[in-house]
């Protein structure tokens, strides 16, 4: 039996995870689909989205993040990937700045114009 | 002259604009501080928000994108770089930015939706030099999120709101060592996944029942003294340990920030810091109304959008029509209750009740009284103050007149 507080929501479900034979059985607790599937992964194979900045070649920092959760423990190799990249400008919410981190594509997730001082950024 | 005036383009102001257009004002404007719209979302770049709203997760700077986008395809006019001096009770509004000087608007309604702000340090009155190395969580947020600096290395958080939590992943993320996190509570007022995600992820140790009682360095933090705290939450003597680090983030609460309505002459609550309205969420002056944090503090930024619907509408509505109360109901809070949002029930309609509990509870019971009859009853199985709760009072549950009290009982 193992513990789990489900990060899917802001609810955070306490769930009840049931073993046999060292495999993932069932899950208690959830209140949707959503929770029991997080259940499984996080007895599995624990994943995360990684949300943080990427350089731009403007010296400002833009918003980021893994547009599907990666496994958990390359969270901090895929700061370094991103750590590691300056991207050009201009760029709209959604676009992607790295192809396949893990399994994911770092997508931004803020408007930036080339100048500095724009709108919406 | 201008039919409505917003005042603060976040969240709220956004989702209020929005609302009171679909509801036929078109002559509207929304007056924001800062160089672009968004508030306090552009810097939170955590995702988690806009399950409740789209039925996706979002960071912070997208949920804020799909009002923006919404703002100017409506056409909706807006004045960034615009800071707002003061509004009077007749609703005229002073206000500067750099191209219109210091300029005057009359408007006929206006929202308030200016927010809130850290509680600083010097709120809390902990001993020690003033060294640099101290930063309020939000403002270390804004530094590492929008500006690129790492405020420091070594790390302690003092508070474990959520914004406490999500700094202390942020900054471990970018590579600082978050040595603990100390809550003067005996429980977190984070939601649980932030625990989950935030602390357990990354192995941060978070002391509950602690607090920091001294900070040492002169020019720049060398540490902090932590000691564990009695149920009166005073520092217990002999329980003192030292955390070298070089910075300490405060996340110890928010503040409504209402400075402007008060030279408005809008009454306030003590407890929520923010206006009295009714469910409107139309203050004591007509026409003026305020939603958002700058009403009460909130967990999601979801409710919030909600709350700057209903006030856009009816904004809206007031400008078309006046608004008409056919009643004054005052709901006040009674025991296990903090505060309540609406505090006075102005239409006999079904209502939402927003509120706050003073502690966490298993198995307890809302209650709604009307003198001494229980007009609305509804079992609980945990609540704590850190979640806001609501419920329904249905139209035909409420009564012409006389003060309605929300009290929490304890099932055994």
């Amino acid at each position: 039996m193992r513990e789990l507080t489900c990060i899917i929501c802001p609810i955070g479900c306490s769930l009840t995870v049931q073993f046999k034979n060292g495999c993932f059985q069932s899950v208690t607790g959830n209140r949707c689909p959503k929770g029991a599937q997080y259940a499984e992964d996080e007895c599995t194979h624990p994943k995360r989205t990684v949300t943080t900045t990427v350089r731009t070649e403007n010296g400002r920092v833009l918003s980021v993040k893994t547009d599907v959760p990666i496994p958990k423990e390359h969270i901090f190799d895929c700061m370094k990937m991103i750590n590691g990249v300056k991207c050009s400008l201009p760029i709209t919410v959604g676009d992607v700045i790295i192809e396949n981190v893990f399994g994911s594509r770092v997508v931004a997730t803020q408007n930036m114009q080339k100048q500095g001082g724009g709108q919406h950024e | 002259m201008k039919e409505l005036v917003i005042i603060g383009g976040g969240p709220a102001g956004l989702a209020a604009a929005i609302a009171a257009y679909e509801n036929g004002v078109r002559d509207i404007l929304i007056l924001e501080r800062d160089k672009a719209l968004g508030g306090i979302l552009r810097q939170c770049i955590h995702n988690g928000f806009g399950l409740h709203t789209f039925g996706k997760e979002l960071t912070g700077p997208e949920y804020a994108w799909e009002y923006i986008q919404k703002v100017e395809e409506l056409g909706i006019e807006y004045k960034l770089n615009t800071m707002v001096l003061e509004v009077t009770e007749s609703k005229e509004i002073v206000a500067t930015n750099e191209q219109d000087g210091i300029f005057m608007l009359q408007a006929k309604a206006v929202i308030l939706a200016m927010g809130c702000r850290e509680r600083p340090r010097g709120a809390l009155s902990i001993a020690g030099e003033r060294p640099a190395g101290i930063y309020s969580a939000g403002t270390a947020q804004k530094l590492v999120n929008m500006m690129g600096y790492l405020p420091g290395r070594e790390v302690v958080i003092l508070g474990s709101g959520d914004i406490g939590l999500i700094m202390a992943r942020r900054m471990t993320l970018e590579g600082a060592k978050v040595h603990a996190v100390c809550e003067l509570m005996p429980y977190s007022g984070g939601l649980a996944r932030n625990i989950e995600q935030c602390l357990n992820d990354f192995d941060i140790p978070l002391y509950l029942s602690h607090t920091v009682v001294q900070i040492n360095g002169r020019e720049r933090v060398e540490g902090v003294t932590v000691a564990e705290v009695d149920e009166a939450r005073r520092p217990i003597a002999g329980t003192e340990r030292y955390f070298p680090c070089d910075t300490l983030l405060l996340a110890v609460g928010l503040i409504p920030e209402n400075e402007l309505s008060k030279t408005a002459g809008v009454q306030l609550d003590k407890v929520t810091g923010g206006a009295v309205v009714d469910e409107k969420r139309q203050t004591n002056i007509a026409g003026i109304f305020a939603c958002g944090n700058v009403l009460h503090v909130h967990d999601l930024v979801d409710y919030v959008s909600d709350e700057g619907a209903i006030a856009g509408k009816n904004a809206a509505e007031y400008i078309q029509n006046g608004l008409k109360q056919d009643m004054l109901v005052e709901l006040s809070p009674g025991a296990g209750v903090r505060y309540t949002v609406p505090q006075v029930i102005s239409k006999r309609e079904d209502v939402t009740v927003y509120f706050r509990v003073q502690d966490v509870l298993r198995n307890a019971c809302v209650q709604v009284y009307h003198g001494e009859e229980v007009i609305y009853t509804k079992k609980r199985t945990k609540v704590a103050p850190g979640e806001m709760e609501s419920i329904v009072l249905r139209k035909d549950l409420l009564p012409d007149s006389g003060k309605l009290t929300l009290k929490l009982e304890v099932l055994l």
